[in-house]
């Protein structure tokens, strides 16, 4: 340990005190360690570690035992249905939710919902939270020092169409700093949560934007062992997607798990 | 598209649900199936507790469930809460950790199982979201619950009642009709008795494991279910978390060390292969088990 770090946490236990070299460190071991069991014939990961101490809030609150396999019974085999009554017409659109603009990049995202075997999930409930252009969120608990934009909360929610496409307008979010260890700063993300057609496809992740310099930092990011799968969760900029004047675009596709039913159509809905 | 050997295609990673879902996911009502006073509404409560015994207050738990009739909800409705029952809802945890629904018990989805909710945990720290289930508690004559007995009240357990926080009396007030455990409510229960043994999940576990994924019925009426995500020496009174997917091979050779990656890591069992329900036709250790790390069959190319 550095001895600045020592310091650090003697002086203050209470504020985050490993330096980034620590965090650094203890990532690249984890992925070399990774990297060196595929070599050996370890099954590749697609996922996050949920036991991964760089990510220090992680340490108490992962399961400490393998899951426990259980076959998917009725309810699990099928998801929540939400309907357009569900959401209103302005929810995709997260820069027209207050009286005037929000600061920053205005950016169109765009992408398609597919399960496992390619298929896409239909008029299914995509939610979206996120940091403002200066990396505050409007949460009561995020009180670093950068500025609230009054005309900015950074919450939406959207219905897929039935390709599985999803859209939404945005402000790109700025980096945001945490307390996971000393001047540690989160990359830019968009938050995501996603239900298939199933329940065992839920799915809650963030989107990155592409080349953001604190990937390589970030115990979040980087607790993802693998990184084919990292950069699944990283978005491309499509010019297709962006719109003259207004807005540049984002592309990014989704894949949830393999359902685990016979599929038949979606089912519909009643109600609407 | 139809192609059975077609590869599938790697899921997009999971991320953590990060600090600040409390403003975007929790929604008004959004832990309300049922409007107080509805017949037969009950609150189902708990505490979601850290591997310190401390309670989470920044966890969102989402419950899906059949309806009274074993009937699996088809409808939209669980964002605008008109009154549709959907079977779906969303709480968050309070600053003591704590958080309620009020509902409609489930009924058996199939013929003499148990009926439960299928609960998801999701919380600052935890990489991915957490699978288990809330069975319904099944009694003895006598009222006694019958596999609610030991490990239950572990370390900070909350009194009961006590734990769901701001709202729990209205909701208690309106969930139990007023009238305390109902006779309804102990009838159904005793109703159930045997059932939870039979059950091959639970029959799998360890009793004191089995607990964790039984509701206890309260003096009022509530259902409690607490969900430990570390707990005990030995992880015995951690809530037991589930996985959906067959089990996947760690190949000859690999090692323990790897074996035991592999194992905690979100989604390395999760290659996306399509399968229709059980897993019959994988090479399981045992359809009920869980897979001891280092001990999982081998079966090739995980992701070649």
């Amino acid at each position: 340990m550095p001895a600045g770090a020592a310091v650090l946490r003697t002086t203050a236990p209470d504020v985050a005190a490993d330096t980034q070299a620590q965090l650094s460190a203890e990532i690249e071991a984890a992925h070399r360690a990774y990297a060196e069991g595929l070599a050996q014939g370890a099954p590749r990961e697609h996922g996050p570690r949920r036991d991964w101490p760089p990510y220090r809030s992680s340490i108490l609150r992962h399961p400490t035992k393998d899951l426990h396999h259980a076959d998917p019974e009725t309810i699990e085999l099928f998801a929540p249905v939400f309907g357009e009554r569900d959401i209103g017409a302005l929810e995709s659109d997260l820069t027209v939710q207050h009286g005037g603009e929000p600061i920053g990049e205005r950016i169109v995202v765009r992408g398609r919902v597919v399960d496992g075997e390619g298929r896409p999930v239909r008029r299914q409930l995509v939610e979206v939270w996120q940091a403002n252009a200066a990396g505050r969120y409007v949460h009561k608990r995020d009180q670093h020092p950068a500025p609230v934009d009054p005309n900015f909360t950074g919450v939406g929610r959207m219905l897929t169409d039935d390709d599985g496409w999803y859209q939404f307008q945005t402000i790109k979010p700025g980096p945001y700093p945490w307390k996971n260890h000393f001047n540690a700063w989160r990359p830019a993300h968009i938050h995501f949560s996603l239900f298939g057609t199933e329940l065992t496809q839920r799915v809650v992740t963030q989107m990155y934007f592409p080349g953001d310099p604190l990937f390589a930092l970030d115990p979040i990011y980087q607790s993802i062992q693998d990184p084919r799968a990292r950069e699944l969760l990283v978005a491309t900029y499509d010019h297709d997607v962006s719109q003259h004047e207004w807005a540049t675009g984002y592309r990014w596709d989704i894949v949830l798990s393999g359902s685990h039913r016979t599929w038949t159509e979606p089912n519909d809905d009643p109600a609407e | 598209m139809s192609d059975p050997t077609r590869e599938p295609i790697p899921p997009t990673p999971a991320q953590t649900v990060g600090p600040f879902f409390g403003y975007a996911l929790p929604y008004t009502r959004g832990n309300e199936l049922v409007e107080p006073g509805t017949p037969g509404a009950v609150r189902l409560h708990g505490t979601v507790y850290d591997g310190a015994g401390v309670p989470v207050p920044d966890a969102l738990v989402e419950i899906w469930q059949a309806d009274p009739a074993g009937a699996v909800v088809a409808r939209s409705g669980s964002l605008l809460r008109d009154g549709t029952f959907t079977g779906w809802g969303r709480a968050e945890t309070d600053r003591e950790g704590g958080y309620w629904f009020r509902t409609l018990e489930p009924g058996a989805t199939e013929p003499g199982r148990p009926p439960f909710f299928a609960v998801t945990v999701f919380a600052r720290g935890l990489q991915d979201r957490l699978f288990t289930r809330a069975y319904l508690p099944a009694a003895d004559g006598a009222g006694h619950g019958v596999d609610a007995a030991p490990g239950v009240g572990g370390p900070g357990a909350a009194a009961p009642g006590a734990g769901a926080g701001a709202g729990a009396e209205a909701a208690g007030a309106g969930a139990g009709a007023g009238a305390g455990v109902g006779a309804g409510a102990a009838a159904r229960d005793s109703a159930r008795a045997g059932l939870l043994e039979t059950e091959p999940l639970l029959a799998s576990l360890e009793p004191e494991r089995r607990a964790t994924l039984v509701t206890s019925r309260e003096t009022d009426g509530s259902l409690r279910f607490d969900i430990r995500l570390q707990g005990g020496p030995q992880g015995e009174e951690e809530t037991v978390f589930l996985t959906y997917d067959p089990p996947r091979a760690v190949p000859a050779g690999a090692g323990a060390g790897a074996g035991a990656t592999a194992a905690n890591a979100s989604g390395a069992m999760t290659s996306g292969v399509a399968g229709t329900r059980g897993t019959s036709n994988q090479p399981t250790v045992n359809e009920r088990g869980s897979y001891p790390i280092g001990l999982v069959p081998s079966q090739g190319g995980i992701d070649a």
